[in-house]
């Protein structure tokens, strides 16, 4: 208890660098948690939209971005002929602008895709999907900030196009992006004959990885891969989820740096405190127990004030026009785990130096100490 | 055999002994003890006495351990005193120290005052406290145990300190200036208390003074001057 107070006490006598410290680490954490949570967020909305009631997907190997991916039409015939495969659908991604929006993510489709049949329609009717070359399916932000509706015309890219429908989708990506039919998109992306992915359902999921081989020994330009296997070895995916966590560490490691200065002066301002702790008989660990104590606390303090306001940013940006959809509030529970831990060892780190400078405190000098 | 006989004879039986000790600061240019050979005895109460700069404060941090000598040697208990990790905190649980400046935090209260040496020597909290109990009881201070340090007065202040000293039984007590900051009277009392206390418990003492009276109800008295001891 007394060991507990006195690493409080130093807190409380010097209130206003202490909030400062607490509110460094805080917005360090904010800040990583809001990244982490938005990347991950968008990652999780894109693989959603590859796994839309799929087990598998087929794709260029060797491509860096599935945009540039192309996967023959013929291939996707056969392998929907496969006698494990239940049904195969072809997806193709293109991304054009309009006057006002610099990018409109478009989804080339057939009828028989999930995401036109799963979708809630908001206006028009799914059975006439693909039945007319110049109509497409905006998803309903699309739709708001295209300012269009069921039977408007509307500008994407260098197209002209009729709206036969408004569909709502549990995903960010999709409600912003346009539904074309499949040969409509290959005409307008100037790809014909070609899809960016194909994904699977398989009869028997179990025959996952024969499906794969098989993919590989047939198709030596494409790769087959389960939908966690693509999430965990898709470039984009890694490169979003270093750059959040890089990102967020910058911030800890200011926030670190901010700890460190906070726990030198307070090393400065208690050496007397320290020398007669020491004439008492504390010993070195004892000494360093109460400057990491201390450090710990601001840490910790720092890192549940963080994770409040990381999660209030994250929810007041759920409601942001530009955002709504892309941003899942759901926050990770290993995500919170990382960031607090990230956080205090950033304050352990943070506490090294002054720790090591008070255990060096000879308490007959430190007497003297005014 | 008279006392100082005894003393001067027999210092193989001393509890704390400084042999042939010579300390300087400042890379020698302030020579503060020069060649000091001091030794006292178990249960004994030693006064030293001289004026400021003569090397009292100095003598007693290498006593306590506080503080090495430039040459010679300081032993406990016959053995040579070691300033490693180990054989320091056990030094600090055997010594105990009461300074001018009464030295506590002043953030914290009589009772967490007194109570950082058992921290420190992880004593049982039970035990802890019943020893509080018993030395505040005996200081006068039971009553005001929750009270924070800026609320006591200069001779209270004191005697927490001289508590807080004594709290993991020490066998030695090294006071520099105990009653250098007090006034007259409470001074007087400060110190009976001490001298009680210190042989009540068998407590050997080794106290820096200005006040020679004070120094003289001590069972011996040494002189310093110029960073050598003399006895009177």
């Amino acid at each position: 208890m007394i060991f507990f107070k006195l690493i409080v006490t130093n807190l409380q006598r010097h209130r206003l660098r202490s909030l400062i410290s607490i509110a460094g680490i805080a917005f360090s954490v904010a800040a990583m948690l809001t990244v982490v949570t938005i990347l991950q967020g968008a990652v999780a909305m894109f693989s959603g939209i590859l796994s839309s009631d799929s087990q598998l997907i087929v794709f260029e190997r060797n491509v860096s971005d599935l945009f540039f991916s192309n996967v023959p039409d013929d291939a996707v015939k056969q392998i929907d002929a496969w006698p494990t495969v239940q049904h195969v659908n072809a997806v193709l991604f293109g991304i054009v602008s309009s006057s006002d929006h610099p990018i409109i993510t478009c989804f080339g489709v057939t009828p028989s895709d999930a995401r036109i049949h799963n979708a809630t329609w908001l206006s028009g009717n799914r059975d006439n999907f693909a039945k007319g070359d110049s109509e497409v399916v905006l998803g309903e932000r699309a739709a708001e900030f295209l300012n269009a509706r069921a039977g408007s015309r509307v500008q994407i890219g260098h197209g002209s196009f009729d709206v036969l429908g408004i569909v709502r989708t549990a995903n960010g990506f999709e409600d912003g992006g346009v539904f074309m039919p499949l040969g409509t998109a290959q005409t307008f992306f100037h790809k014909q004959g070609l899809s960016s992915v194909a994904t699977v359902k398989l009869k028997n999921k179990e025959n996952a990885a024969a499906f794969e081989r098989a993919v590989q020994a047939r198709y030596p330009d494409l790769i087959a891969l389960e939908d966690n296997e693509f999430n965990q070895s898709y470039s984009q995916f890694k490169i979003l989820t270093a750059t959040a966590w890089a990102v967020g560490g910058c911030g800890l490691l200011l926030g670190g740096l901010g700890i460190a200065n906070t726990m030198i002066m307070s090393v400065f301002t208690r050496i007397r405190e320290i020398a007669i702790l020491r004439v008492n008989g504390f010993s070195n660990k004892q000494i360093a127990g109460v400057i990491f104590g201390e450090s710990a606390l601001v840490s910790l303090a720092g890192a549940a004030a963080g994770l409040l306001i990381g999660w209030m940013a994250i929810f007041v940006l759920k409601f942001v026009p530009a955002l709504h959809g892309y941003v899942d509030t759901h926050v990770r529970l290993y995500v919170m785990f990382a960031v607090v831990g990230l956080a205090c060892i950033t304050g352990i780190a943070g506490a090294l130096y002054p720790a090591f400078y008070a255990v060096r405190i000879r308490a007959v000098e430190a007497l003297r100490f005014e | 055999m008279s006392d100082a006989a005894q003393y001067s004879s027999s210092s193989q039986l001393a509890v704390l002994r400084a042999a042939d000790v010579w300390k300087s600061y400042d890379n020698g240019s302030i020579k503060v003890l020069n060649g000091v050979d001091f030794h006292v005895h178990a249960g004994r109460t030693v006064a030293l006495c001289g004026p400021s700069g003569c090397g009292k404060s100095t003598l007693l941090h290498l006593l306590g351990g506080l503080d090495e000598p430039d040459r010679g040697s300081i032993s406990l208990n016959g053995a040579p005193l070691r300033l490693n990790r180990s054989s320091l905190r056990l030094l600090r649980h055997q010594v105990g120290f009461v300074f001018q400046l009464h030295n506590l935090i002043p953030d914290l209260t009589l009772e967490e005052n007194c109570l950082i040496p058992t921290v420190a020597a992880g004593t049982n909290r039970r035990q802890a406290h019943a020893r509080l109990m018993q030395l505040t009881e005996r200081t006068g201070l039971a009553h005001r145990l929750d009270q924070r340090i800026q609320k006591l007065s200069g001779g209270e202040r004191q005697r927490t300190a001289l508590c807080r000293a004594l709290m993991n039984r020490p066998r030695i007590l090294l006071a520099d200036e105990p009653t250098g900051s007090l006034d007259g009277n409470t001074s007087g009392r400060v110190f009976e208390l001490l001298l009680e206390l210190v042989e009540t418990e068998g407590i050997t003492l080794v106290m820096a003074t200005h006040d020679r009276a004070l120094a003289e109800q001590c069972d011996r008295l040494v002189e310093m001057h110029d960073g050598r001891v003399y006895e009177s």
